[in-house]
Parts: C-alpha cells; structure tokens; sequence
C-alpha cells in the first residue's frame, strides 16, 4: 500500500466511510465543481471604472487613462520622463507592436536586469485595484515581475467587479488554465524589519497602471 | 556570502525543539525577562491594522460565516477532493507526492533535488517545512538552501527560526538585522529598513536566477483545476515559482478548496485578518509546469501532499482546527502571545492556534503547558476568520490531559483534595474561615500577603490579604438582619 492510499484511508477511516470512494462521493464534488456556488462577499454598490481608479491608488499604483490605444507610448514616456526612469523599456510583443518614437521598446522577455517593463492584462479587478496575468508565449510572466518599474496598459472593457467575475469570465475564455494566474495589486513591499512598511521587495517598486478608455 | 544555518540551533531565544518536551512556562518566563523581546513586542500592531482593515466589509460576519461552511465542506469530504486535486494537477503535468511523516517530506524534496542534479535552492515561506527541519535536510545532502521571504531570510542567517507564521523575524530589531547582513554580506553597516531591504533584494535577486530548484508552501490547493495558489507581499513566491526550472510545493492535506469562487471569499478574509490589507500584493495560481511556447516557469512542478498528524484530528472535536488558513490573526489578538512572542511556544505555531495544533500534532503529553498558555478570553475566537472555536478546543485538550492523567501530581493530589472538600459544605466552610482568618494576621497593617507557599504567584506581584470573614459568613450575617 503506498503512502497515497494509507493517507487517504486514514481521512476516510476517521469520517467514517467505506475503503474506496464511491460514484456517490464523486458525483457530489462534480456536481459542486460544475455549479460553482459563489460564498458570501461584500455589497459592491459602486461604479467599476472609479472603483478601479481608486484602490490601485491605494494599493499604492499610480493610474493614468488615455482616450485611445494610440496614445499609449506618450503616456508611457510622459510618465518615465516624469520620474526620471530611463526610456528603455521590454514588453509583450502585443505592446511592442505599439507606435513608439520617444522610447526604446523591445519585444522580448524579461532578464534580471531589465528596469522597466510593459505589458497588458487578461483582466483587471475594480474591487481591490488588481491586475490579472495569465502567463503564455506571448505573455511573459516575468515582464511584471523582475523590472524595478511595471507599466500595465488595460483596456477600460477589460475591468471587472471581483475576483470571482474575473474567474467566470477567463473560464469563458480559456479551456485550461495557463501554468501561472497572476493577481498583482501593486508594488511589492514588506514590513519584515519591525513591521515598517518598504515598497519594493522582490517585484516592482512601481507599478503604472494606464487604462484605455475606447 | 556565508552559507547560512537553518534552524535546531540550541541557544536559547532560537525557537523551535520539536520532539522534545516544551516547557512554555520556562520559554515564557525568559521572554517576559527579555528586554528586546518585549520592546519588539510593544512595536507590534497587526491587530490594529486587521481592524481597519475589515470596516469596509460590512456584512464581516456573514462572510466569516460563509468561509468557515468552505472550509467544513472540504474537510468533511477530504480525500475525495484531494482525489479531484490529484487528477487534475496530474492531467497537467504536475507531480503530486505525498507524505505521511515529517522524514517523508525531506527524502521525496531530496531525492527530486538530487535526481535534478540540483546545487542550490531557494525558498519562498512554507510552515510545513519547517515542521520537518526541512533546510537542515537539504543542507545533510550537500546542497545549498536559502530562504527568500526578508523575515525568513533574516531568522535563516540569525540561525534562528521564526517567531511568528506571517511575520517571522518579529522578534528581532533593525540593529540585529544591520548585524547579520554586515556580517554576512561583507557590506557597510547601516541599520535604516529601507538601505536593508534594498540590500536583501540585490542579494537574493542573484540567487533567484541561480537556483536550480525552488521550495514553497502552498496557501491552497484547488480541486476544480489542479492549481496550486500562493500568497505573497514580496513577489518572492512568483520569483520561486518562476524563475528555477524545478518548483516544488510543500502544503498539508487540509489546504484543499473545492473551486476559485471558494479561494475569491476566503482570500477576503485571509488577507484582512493578516495584515489588514484588502488584498495581498501577489496572488499566484500555478497549474503545472511550463508550457509550449513559454519563456519562463519552472520545466517540472512538483505537489508534497502532507499528512504527518494531520488526519488523525479528523473526525475527532478538534477537527476544526484544521480549517485554519494561517492569518496569524489568533496570535495577533492574544494578550499572552503580545507578551512573550512565538518563539516561548516552542514548536513551528505559536499563539493560540499553536497552542491547539501542536499537541495535537506531536502528542499532548510533549506540550503540556500549551493549551494552558491561554486566558481563554476568546479575542482569537472573535477574530479567526473561519471561525475556530480556539478556546473552546484548549479547553477540551485541558479535559484530555486531565483525563489521561498527564497534568503534574501536585496539582492532581491539589484538585482531587479540593473536590473531597468541596463536597463538604460544613467542613468547606471551616476550612475557608480559618484560611481567612490566617490570611488576615498573615497580611497584618498592610493587608498585603507578599509571599504565598510554592512557585509562582507571589513572585512578581502582592496577593490582597482576606479581610476575616469568608462570603459565606457575610452571607449569613446579612440573611439574619
């Protein structure tokens, strides 16, 4: 008998059921998983768009809007420029493909040393300000990870209410799962030294969020 | 960079002697005598931010409500989730393991690493690793281990272990940690958290694109699609998760979920009741290694399912303690905690969740003192947001260390001649008048006792003298006028 066996016989010992799990059980966890149930969340008596402005800011992102995806390398640069950041940035090819003039932008993965990155999102979440990554080919997960400075381009059409639309929704999308979901709500920090409070662990120090009105 | 020294060192502020008895009352009693214990414990304040954190929420108690019900639901039926877990995590090329001892978890972690040819691994936070002195155990095997959470790397270079399960180096000030990294790091000393954490950045970021291998916990496990969910402020997760080309994830059976609208209410809860924050900094979901086509995650995902203990609280009244999703809000809440930290609790949880899992999971009788290290005033009940009745499951282990006989004969022999007693009204009463008559000349002008017979109670404070006359007279003084 394997580990596996003995362990799970140990749970179903304990709550009284018989040696193998039967049709009967399967077919109540199928039954859950096909019906999703949603638990209990708070009203959310808000308006998305403002929302959404609102807790990225106090997740500590900063947020700009633009009317059109081609005003997006201007705010891009309008917002390096502002803070002093250098004008070479890496990004999804489907940001790279932008029209960009005033700044260098290569369509590639992410290395260690790179200072700024650029990409867009699957979907966003107005209730807690958070961006949400679905890793792939083209979609490099490491874009909004190693670069001190994360630039996030989304699509006002994009924004959902919660975390549990923003699931319903990328089921509609996606068959299966990609090997990383990411929610990032912004910078990274710790409070591992006394409890202070310091933006910039790990991940970002920065995270812009820039949304795409039309 | 020295290699740093995971825990089981033997000083005494270092935490952790698993196995071995814990003696909380020693443990407490050089922490409340430790000046910078008590000055770390005076700066902390999540309790505070917890409760800012949840005014925004005003239906609190019926989402604590609903989060407990997720969690019962997937305890009640445990192996049939996990079975469901299982199928698809392995659909989706991850390997799942699973171990039934603590020793369990530290050969299959070790025999992957070898198998990989694996030099150096980082970590980001995983509690059941530190159940099984999991570093030590790569470290035996001649491979390189580093901790990458600040706090988990700070108490790995004190060679300590942490104090607390979401804030692990609590205990130690800006000044101690000043001195590990210029010792460590070979750089100029400078004690400001900012120039600190910047510093542990520039370091860790070297190793996180030269580990082979990558340990984590797992804050979840989700039935519906195999994934695996952390929960991070760093990005140390993701780092772990993404950049070593084997990801191996350490997580307990209980830590299943049935479906993400079950993880969307609990990470509610879990994130508020930690620190306050209405959500943490990264969320990561990861099902199976990488992809055709990607550039980056690991080539090999790795799944340790654990029991070691976990099982035999089933079924049992204190299977409510494993719907547990390690906020720290208990320990934050409790007054005893808030004066010794985790380190006087002696095993891998502290506060009062500690106080319940660890004799639970390494024998009531090596942790005598922990369900009495409690006032059992409930600030963790009110608090804990799957609604674990903390108290109410101290109490009942109290019942079983009573009932197996394992509470100290003087105290036995104390109760057994107090209850033979207390079924005596009259000899009850004489005995309590001469008590309080010999408290009265006892505590004479001052009507202070300053010294009481045996250990303890006296030693750090006075007891109120009687003032002569028992309730009971009273009583029956005011009956008769």
């Amino acid at each position: 008998m394997s580990a596996r066996d003995r362990i799970l016989g140990r749970i179903r010992a304990a709550r009284g059921a018989g040696v193998s799990v039967t049709d009967a059980e399967r077919a109540t966890v199928e039954n859950f998983i096909r019906e999703k149930p949603r638990g209990v969340g708070p009203a959310m008596p808000w308006e998305i768009g403002p929302r959404f402005r609102e807790q990225c800011i106090k997740m500590a992102s900063t947020y700009d809007e633009v009317a059109t995806r081609a005003d997006v390398p201007e705010a891009v640069e309008r917002y390096l420029r502002e803070k002093a950041l250098p004008l070479t940035a890496v990004a999804w090819p489907e940001i790279a493909s932008l029209p960009w003039a005033g700044i260098k932008v290569e369509g590639r993965p992410a290395r260690g040393d790179d200072l700024v990155g650029i990409t867009g999102v699957h979907l966003a979440i107005a209730e807690t300000g958070t961006l949400m990554f679905l890793s792939g080919a083209e979609t490099y997960a490491a874009t909004s990870l190693l670069p001190e400075t994360h630039i996030a381009v989304v699509p006002a059409s994009r924004i959902v209410a919660s975390m549990e639309d923003a699931w319903a929704q990328t089921r509609e999308e996606v068959s299966d799962l990609p090997r990383a979901v990411n929610f990032v709500s912004g910078p990274s920090r710790t409070a591992d030294i006394e409890g202070v409070l310091q933006i910039g662990a790990h991940g970002p120090f920065r995270v812009h969020v820039i949304v795409v009105a039309g | 960079m020295t290699t740093p020294h995971a825990s089981g060192a033997s000083t005494p502020n270092t935490g952790a002697r698993p196995h071995s008895t814990i003696s909380f009352k020693d443990r407490a009693h050089d922490r409340l005598n430790d000046a910078k214990v008590q000055r770390a414990m005076r700066n902390f304040n999540l309790a505070g931010a917890r409760a800012r954190g949840v005014l925004d929420l005003e239906n609190l108690e019926d989402i604590r409500t609903s989060a407990a019900a997720i969690r019962d639901r997937s305890l009640a039926m445990l192996d049939v989730w996990l079975e469901r877990f299982e199928r698809e995590a392995t659909r989706r090329g991850v390997t799942v393991h699973w171990a039934e001892s603590h020793d369990d978890i530290n050969r299959i972690t070790v025999e992957i690493a070898k198998a990989n040819g694996v030099k150096k691994v980082i970590k980001s936070k995983s509690m059941v690793s530190e159940e099984s002195h999991l570093n030590a155990a790569i470290e035996a095997a001649g491979m390189k281990v580093v901790e990458t959470d600040l706090g988990e790397y700070i108490v790995q270079l004190a060679g300590e272990t942490p104090s607390h399960i979401i804030a692990p180096a609590i205990h130690k000030n800006r000044d101690d940690v000043a001195d590990l990294f210029h010792e460590h790091h070979k750089t100029p000393r400078n004690n400001d958290p900012a120039v600190l954490t910047m510093e542990a950045r520039k370091f860790l970021r070297e190793h996180f694109l030269s580990a082979d291998m990558g340990i984590t916990g797992g804050n979840f496990l989700i039935a519906e699609t195999g994934s695996l969910v952390l929960v991070t402020n760093e990005g140390n997760g993701r780092m772990t998760t993404t950049m070593p080309r084997i990801h191996v994830a350490i997580t307990g059976i209980e830590k299943v979920l049935g479906t993400m609208e079950d993880l969307s209410c609990i990470l509610r809860l879990l994130t508020r009741s930690a620190t306050g924050q209405s959500i943490s900094n990264y969320i990561t979901v990861n099902t199976g290694p990488k992809q055709a086509g990607d550039s980056d995650g690991p080539e090999q995902m790795h799944v340790i399912i654990v029991d070691a203990g976990r099982a035999r609280l089933l079924g049992t009244d204190m299977q409510e303690a494993l719907r547990c999703i390690r906020c720290g809000a208990c320990m934050n809440h409790c007054p005893v905690y808030q004066n010794i930290g985790g380190h006087a609790y002696g095993w891998v949880y502290p506060g009062p969740i500690g106080s319940v899992l660890t004799p639970n999971y390494i024998g009531l009788e090596k942790a005598l003192d922990l369900p009495h290290a409690a006032t059992l005033c409930n600030q963790c009940g009110v608090v804990c947001p799957v609604k674990i009745p903390l108290p109410e499951l101290m109490r009942k282990l109290r019942e079983k260390q009573t009932e197996r006989g394992l509470r100290p004969w003087q105290e036995r022999t104390g109760l057994r001649l107090w209850s033979w007693l207390a079924q005596r009204p009259s000899l009850y009463g004489l005995a309590t008048r001469v008590a309080a008559r010999l408290g009265k000349s006892v505590g004479g002008a001052e009507r202070t006792i300053h010294r009481l017979p045996g250990k303890g109670w006296t030693e750090g404070r006075d007891m109120p003298a009687p003032q002569g006359k028992t309730f009971r007279e009273l009583y029956a003084e005011r009956n008769r006028k």
